[in-house]
């Protein structure tokens, strides 16, 4: 019984009811969601009480140069499914902020402080948003790409 | 009567934190309070190293994550390459990769139960049979590919080489003494009066506490969630063999215990069917080129290490090194609870609870 990963199309189709403005761009595997602080909680709280994706197995970015994109990867344990939900933010570099999620799956807690730490994405709402790997005066962000190591 | 708090650190440099973890934790007379964890003294940047290191020879880099389940951890980050390259595996690789990820599954619950039962303060004893049953694995590995711990043993496309022909009767010997050897821990642990007082009870997590801090692995399990990522999603060839999947019913240190001993029984049966199906072969496709080079996209493959779910998200731009590399460590995000359970009990509780979770900080820190 293999688990079935949601294609971007499928993911649309979940949250096109009540959230066709927030969505960006659907991918093959993925879904682009609008960074709105507000919308998002809502989206992913919808996912989570209304289609059961109780799981939030990840939280992870990447940085893309022009931009970083922070990634949520979702399971619904009792349906065997998997959905991705990737943010667009800090276009240009400038202060890249989300959402946390927190109030949703605790599960992001550490996971979003450690995003805080290495790459620099401030979360807001998070409960204890600080770094997690590094010490407190550490300057710059590691994972980013113009990080010289 | 009130007394006043107490905020102690505890660790990194402390023999029950299971390498260099600290907790800041406040008491109330002996009672615990609050406690946060403070990590990252084994911060080795792997993800940022992974970056500029091609894509083989990053398996050197996963091996020293959970470095008591290097096996699995090459399993996780290979899976994932061979994702991204489509690569299809030669069918005796994923078969002897298949006996190097459930011998490294005894080896790890071994070393988890043993230190659990340590920290409890069963000084040695049963510590020492299992890490005794944890060297003939360590032997086998050697066999294998020659290194015990850091292993590298894997490589897109199957295992780097094929194990040699003393392996295999090194190996039945093992699994006809293992099962007797689970047998005597468990006459020594499982109906023991102090383990059942001390562990029954401790720590409770509930079904929906622990999905919703994304708890995995056998924690899960031990909390009544019949996940197993072996069964549910079942990667390399694990749909073809058969297994149960204990479960505990109130998650308390106890259950958690549980599940890691029936576990590995289970691996057991799994390594025995692996031995009836292999076949002769080569280990490695021979079209798999030694550098790898991707196009572009990403993957994510995750499987069910000893400690959870463990994946690595791979990022390529078509290069020879991950673009990015970030690790879904079971270890880190099983520690999200770690506060809630501590609270309300005692300070010699604190260490077979953290015992009880298994972390290992190199996976933690990375």
């Amino acid at each position: 019984m293999m688990s079935k990963a949601l294609s971007g199309k499928e993911i649309e189709n979940l949250l096109k009811g009540e959230f066709k403005s927030s969505i960006e761009s659907a991918g093959e595997d993925f879904i682009y969601i609008q960074n709105n602080e507000s919308e998002c909680i809502k989206i992913f709280t919808f996912l989570k009480d209304s289609k059961k994706f109780d799981l939030l197995n990840s939280v992870t970015s990447v940085d893309f140069i022009d931009h970083f994109c922070v990634v949520y990867r979702l399971t619904s344990i009792t349906q065997n499914e998997t959905a991705v939900i990737k943010i667009r933010c800090g276009e240009g570099r400038d202060n890249p902020t989300v959402s946390s999620v927190c109030s949703v799956w605790r599960g992001a807690e550490l996971q979003e402080r450690e995003i805080y730490d290495l790459m620099g994405i401030l979360f807001t709402g998070h409960p204890n948003m600080k770094r997690l790997l590094l010490w407190e005066n550490f300057e710059g962000h590691p994972l980013r790409k113009d990080f010289v190591s | 009567m009130t007394s006043e708090l107490v905020t102690m650190n505890i660790g990194p440099i402390h023999p029950s934190t299971h390498g260099v973890f600290r907790m800041r934790v406040t008491f109330d007379g002996e009672t615990i309070v609050d406690a946060e964890p403070v990590i990252g003294y084994l911060h080795r940047g792997s993800e940022k190293l992974a970056e500029e290191r091609t894509y083989v020879q990053v398996v050197t880099l996963t091996d020293r994550m959970d470095y008591t389940a290097s096996m699995t951890n090459n399993q996780a980050y290979i899976l994932s390459v061979e994702k991204l390259s489509n690569i299809t595996p030669s069918n005796r690789g994923v078969w002897l990769r298949m006996i190097a990820a459930e011998l490294q599954r005894i080896a790890a619950h071994s070393v988890a139960t043993g230190f659990l039962i340590n920290d409890l303060g069963a000084w040695h004893t049963p510590l020492l049979y299992l890490l005794r049953e944890r060297e003939k694995i360590l032997e086998l590995f050697e066999m294998m590919c020659g290194a015990r711990i850091t292993n590298s043993y894997l490589r897109p496309g199957g295992v780097f080489m094929d194990a040699p022909d003393e392996f295999w009767p090194s190996l039945n010997r093992f699994l006809d003494e293992m099962p007797g050897r689970i047998d005597d821990i468990e006459n020594l642990l499982t109906g023991n009066e102090i383990v059942l007082v001390r562990t029954q009870n401790v720590a409770t997590v509930t079904k929906e506490q622990a999905i919703n801090a994304s708890i995995t692995g056998p924690m899960l399990r031990a909390s009544g969630v019949d996940w197993d990522l072996r069964h549910r999603n079942p990667y390399d060839f694990y749909s073809q063999v058969s297994f149960r999947r204990p479960m505990g019913t109130v998650g308390d240190n106890n259950d958690r215990y549980l599940v890691r001993i029936n576990e590995i029984r289970e691996s057991l049966k799994i390594i025995e069917q692996c031995i009836d199906m292999i076949e002769p072969g080569p280990v490695i496709p021979k079209e798999v080129p030694f550098l790898v080079r991707p196009p572009n996209g990403e993957s994510y493959v995750p499987i069910e290490a000893p400690k959870g779910e463990l994946g690595f998200y791979l990022v390529s731009d078509g290069g020879i090194a991950p673009f990015r590399c970030h690790v879904r460590a079971p270890s880190l995000i099983n520690l999200t609870l770690l506060r809630d359970m501590v609270i309300g009990y005692k300070i010699a509780d604190l260490f077979v609870t953290f015992g009880s979770i298994d972390v290992n900080m190199g996976e933690v820190d990375r």
